[in-house]
C-alpha cells in the first residue's frame, strides 16, 4: 500500500527559497490574466506593458527604484518584527508618524542647513520606533493582542495627522490639507539621473545592515531564536521581553526611514495619501523574501516594477491600474500556500506487508 | 453642558443602531471564526468586496435582496479561500488574512473600476428604506429607535441571541467552541475540525460581505473606495473588546456606534470645537485601553492561530 504523508524539513535549500517566489509569482500572474481577459485586452500585451515599460528609458527606471525604497524599508520592517514572532501589521502608521517627524525636523528655519538630513532621519526613526515599541509593551507587559493594536494604531495615527493637517499645521499657502514644504537644504541630495535620491541607497544599505544584524550579532540569534520557540529561549537564559521590544523598535526604525525617504525625496511636505498601502505591501515583500532582508531587494523592486507598470498599463489599455493591487494579494496567498512545500516535503511511504 | 445632553434624541439613537449594524454583523461574522480558531484578517477587505458586489448587482437587477444574496455568496466563497489557506494547507493566519484582504480591496476596486469607469458622479441605486414594525413602532422612544429601521437592521439586531444560542445551545455550537479551545479533543470525539472550522469561516465571512452590502444599498446608496475605510479593522477590536462573548461584543459594538453617532452630531450641529478627527480616533484609543484593561482576565480561544494536523501529535 502507498500512502503519502507531509513530512517536515529539517533545513529549507536555498534553491527552493529562490525558486518558490518566482513560482508563487507566476501562478499569481497567471490567475490575475482572468481579470485581464475580462476587461476585453490581450493578456501578453498588458502584461508586457506591466512589466516592460518600467526598462524603456533611464527615467522611467530611476522612478521604479525611488518607488521601490520605501517598500524595500516596509519590507525590511516586516521582516525584522516577523522573525521575533512580534505581528506588527502597523508599518503603515509607523512610516507616517516617521514622515512627519522629518517633515516638522525639515521646516524648522532655526536649524543650521547641513544638520537637517541627518536630524530629519533621526527623527523618524525614532519616532517611528516609539509608535512600533507601544503595541511591543502592551504585548509583553500586558499580554495586549500585537496584530489589533498595531493596526489600530495605523487608524489612530492617520486620524492624528489628518487633524494636524487640517488645524495647527496646515499650510496657510496651500488649499489642501498639506503640511509646509520641507527647506530646500532638507531635501534628499540627488544622487544621479533626476530623481535618484539619497534614501535608495539608504534602503539598500539597511537591507545589508539589517542582513549582517540578523546573521552575524547576537542580537540576531536572539531575535531569532525568541521567534522560533519563546519558551526555550526563556529556558536558555534570552530577556525574551526586551529581545521582543528591541526588535519592535528595530521594526518601527525602519518604517520610519520608509517615511523620511518619501518626505526629503519625493513629496517634501505630508499629505494625508502619503503612503498608498506602503506598510501593507510590506508584508507581501517581506513574505516573498521569505523574512530574508537580502531576498526583500528584489521582492521590493518587482513590486515596484508592478506598481509604476501598471499606470502605463493603465493608460494604454482598458485595465483598470487596481491589477497591480490584485495581483499583489493574490502573489501574497499562492507564496503562503507554497511555502507549506518548503517547511514540509511530499514523502511516498509504502507499508511493509503484513 | 445643558445644550450637548439635548443632542442625544431619538434621531440621535436611531442613528446609532444604523452605525451599529454592520459592526454588528461583522463582529459576530469574526466571532465565529474566532471561536473556531481562526482569524480571519480578511474582514476588511470581504466588507469591501461584499459592498461592491452587493451594490453592482443591485443597481443592473434593481432587486435589493438580490444584491444582499450576491453579498452574502461572495462573503462565502472569500471564506472558503480562507479555509482552502487556514484550515486545509494550515499556513499562517496573520499573512493569509491580510493578502485576503489585499486581494479582496483590489477586487473590489478593480471590478468596480470596469464596470462602471471613472463616472463624474457616482451612480447610484434606491436603498433600503425603514420598515416600521406594526405595534412595535408606535411604543415611545424604543419605537422609532428600534422598529423603524431598515430590514437589515432587524437581521443585526436578532443575530446577536442567534450568535448566542448557536454557540451556547446547540451541538454545533458546542462543537465549534471545543474546535476553538482543543481540536485534538473535538477529534478525538469524533468531530470533524476542518469542516467545522470550514463552516465557521465560510458563515463569517458571508456576515462580512453582508456588512458591506448594507454601507452600499441601506446606510448609503453608493460605493465609494473608502466606504469601509478601517471598519473591518474595528470589528477585530470589538471581539478582543468584547472576549469573545456575543453578547459583550455587541455591546462594544453599540459603544463604537455611541462615539461615532456623538461625532458625527458635533459635526452636524458645530457644538464643541473639537477637530472631529479627534472623534473618529477616540473609539479606537478607548479601545487599545480597555484592551490593556482586561488583558489579564481576557482569554482567547486556546486554539486561535494554531493549525491542526490530524497526522502530528
Amino acid at each position: 500500500m502507498i500512502r503519502f504523508r507531509l513530512e517536515r524539513r529539517q533545513e529549507t535549500p536555498v534553491s527552493v527559497q529562490i525558486i518558490l517566489p518566482l513560482i508563487a509569482v507566476v501562478a499569481a500572474l497567471l490567475i490575475c490574466s482572468i481579470l485581464v481577459w475580462l476587461s476585453g485586452t490581450n493578456v501578453v500585451e498588458a502584461y508586457k506593458l506591466l512589466f516592460l515599460s518600467t526598462f524603456e528609458t533611464t527615467d522611467d527606471l530611476q522612478d521604479t527604484l525611488v518607488k521601490a525604497s520605501p517598500l524595500l524599508f516596509t519590507g525590511l520592517a516586516v521582516a525584522v518584527a516577523f522573525r521575533a514572532k512580534f505581528w506588527n501589521i502597523g508599518a503603515e502608521g509607523q512610516l507616517l508618524a516617521g514622515a512627519c517627524a522629518a517633515s516638522f525636523i525639515g521646516e524648522q528655519m532655526w536649524l543650521p542647513g547641513f544638520t537637517l538630513v541627518p536630524l530629519m532621519i533621526l527623527a523618524a526613526a525614532i519616532v517611528g520606533g516609539i509608535f512600533a515599541l507601544v503595541p511591543a509593551m502592551l504585548k509583553v507587559k500586558l499580554k495586549v493582542d500585537d496584530v489589533v493594536t498595531t493596526l489600530l494604531l495605523n487608524s489612530i495615527i492617520l486620524y492624528g495627522v489628518m487633524a494636524l493637517l487640517e488645524g495647527p499645521w496646515k499650510d496657510p499657502k496651500s488649499g489642501y490639507p498639506n503640511s509646509p514644504v520641507i527647506r530646500p537644504d532638507a531635501e534628499y541630495p540627488i544622487l544621479a539621473g533626476y530623481s535618484l535620491h539619497l534614501g535608495v541607497l539608504l534602503s539598500l544599505i539597511a537591507a545589508l545592515v539589517v542582513w549582517w544584524v540578523m546573521r552575524k550579532t547576537t542580537l540576531g540569534f536572539s531575535i531569532r531564536a525568541v521567534g522560533e520557540n519563546a519558551a526555550a529561549a526563556r529556558y536558555a537564559g534570552l530577556p525574551v521581553a526586551r529581545v521582543i521590544l528591541i526588535a519592535a523598535m528595530i521594526s518601527g526604525a525602519l518604517a520610519g526611514l520608509a517615511g523620511a525617504g518619501e518626505i526629503a525625496g519625493v513629496r517634501y511636505r505630508v499629505t494625508t495619501d502619503l503612503s498608498s498601502g506602503y506598510g501593507y505591501a510590506g508584508i507581501v515583500v517581506a513574505t516573498l523574501a521569505e523574512l530574508n532582508p537580502i531576498g526583500a531587494i528584489p521582492a521590493a523592486l518587482f513590486f515596484a516594477v508592478l506598481f509604476n507598470g501598471a499606470g502605463t498599463m493603465a493608460r494604454t489599455t482598458g485595465v483598470p491600474i487596481y491589477l497591480a493591487d490584485v495581483i499583489q494579494g493574490v502573489a501574497l496567498l499562492t507564496m503562503v500556500a507554497g511555502r507549506l512545500f518548503t517547511a514540509y516535503r511530499l514523502r511516498i511511504v509504502r507499508a511493509a506487508h503484513a | 453642558m445643558p445644550d450637548l445632553l439635548s443632542l442625544l434624541d431619538v434621531g440621535f439613537f436611531a442613528a446609532l443602531i444604523r452605525i451599529a449594524t454592520p459592526l454588528l454583523l461583522a463582529t459576530l461574522g469574526e466571532l465565529y471564526c474566532e471561536r473556531s480558531g481562526v482569524l480571519n484578517l480578511g474582514i476588511e477587505g470581504i466588507m469591501l468586496l461584499g459592498a461592491m458586489v452587493g451594490f453592482t448587482v443591485t443597481y443592473f437587477t434593481g432587486e435589493l435582496w438580490l444584491g444582499v444574496a450576491a453579498a452574502l455568496a461572495t462573503g462565502a466563497l472569500c471564506g472558503l479561500v480562507m479555509a482552502l489557506l487556514t484550515v486545509i494547507l494550515g499556513v499562517s493566519q496573520h499573512v493569509s488574512g491580510i493578502g485576503m484582504t489585499l486581494l479582496a480591496t483590489g477586487l473590489a476596486f478593480f471590478l468596480y473600476r470596469l464596470v462602471f469607469g471613472q463616472p463624474p458622479v457616482p451612480p447610484n441605486v434606491e436603498a433600503f428604506q425603514p420598515v416600521p414594525i406594526p405595534g412595535l413602532a408606535d411604543i415611545p422612544f424604543l419605537g422609532p429607535v428600534l422598529f423603524n429601521q431598515v430590514p437589515l437592521t432587524y437581521i443585526a439586531l436578532l443575530a446577536v441571541p442567534v450568535t448566542a444560542w448557536l454557540l451556547y445551545r446547540t451541538s454545533w455550537g458546542l462543537s465549534l467552541r471545543t474546535v476553538g479551545e482543543n481540536p485534538r479533543a473535538a477529534d478525538a470525539a469524533g468531530v470533524s475540525v476542518w469542516s467545522i472550522r470550514t463552516g465557521a469561516l465560510v458563515l463569517g465571512s458571508a456576515l462580512m460581505g453582508l456588512a458591506g452590502a448594507y454601507l452600499t444599498i441601506a446606510q448609503f446608496n453608493a460605493f465609494t473606495f473608502g466606504v469601509v475605510s478601517g471598519r473591518g479593522w474595528v470589528c477585530i477590536a470589538l471581539v478582543v473588546f468584547g472576549q469573545w462573548y456575543p453578547w459583550r461584543c455587541a455591546a462594544g459594538a453599540l459603544l463604537f456606534a455611541f462615539l461615532e453617532a456623538l461625532q458625527l452630531r458635533l459635526q452636524a450641529t458645530n457644538t464643541l470645537h473639537i477637530p472631529y478627527e479627534i472623534f473618529l480616533m477616540l473609539p479606537f484609543v478607548l479601545t487599545i485601553v480597555a484592551m490593556a484593561l482586561v488583558s489579564r482576565n481576557a482569554r482567547a480561544p486556546a486554539a486561535l492561530l494554531i493549525p491542526f494536523r490530524k497526522e502530528e501529535r
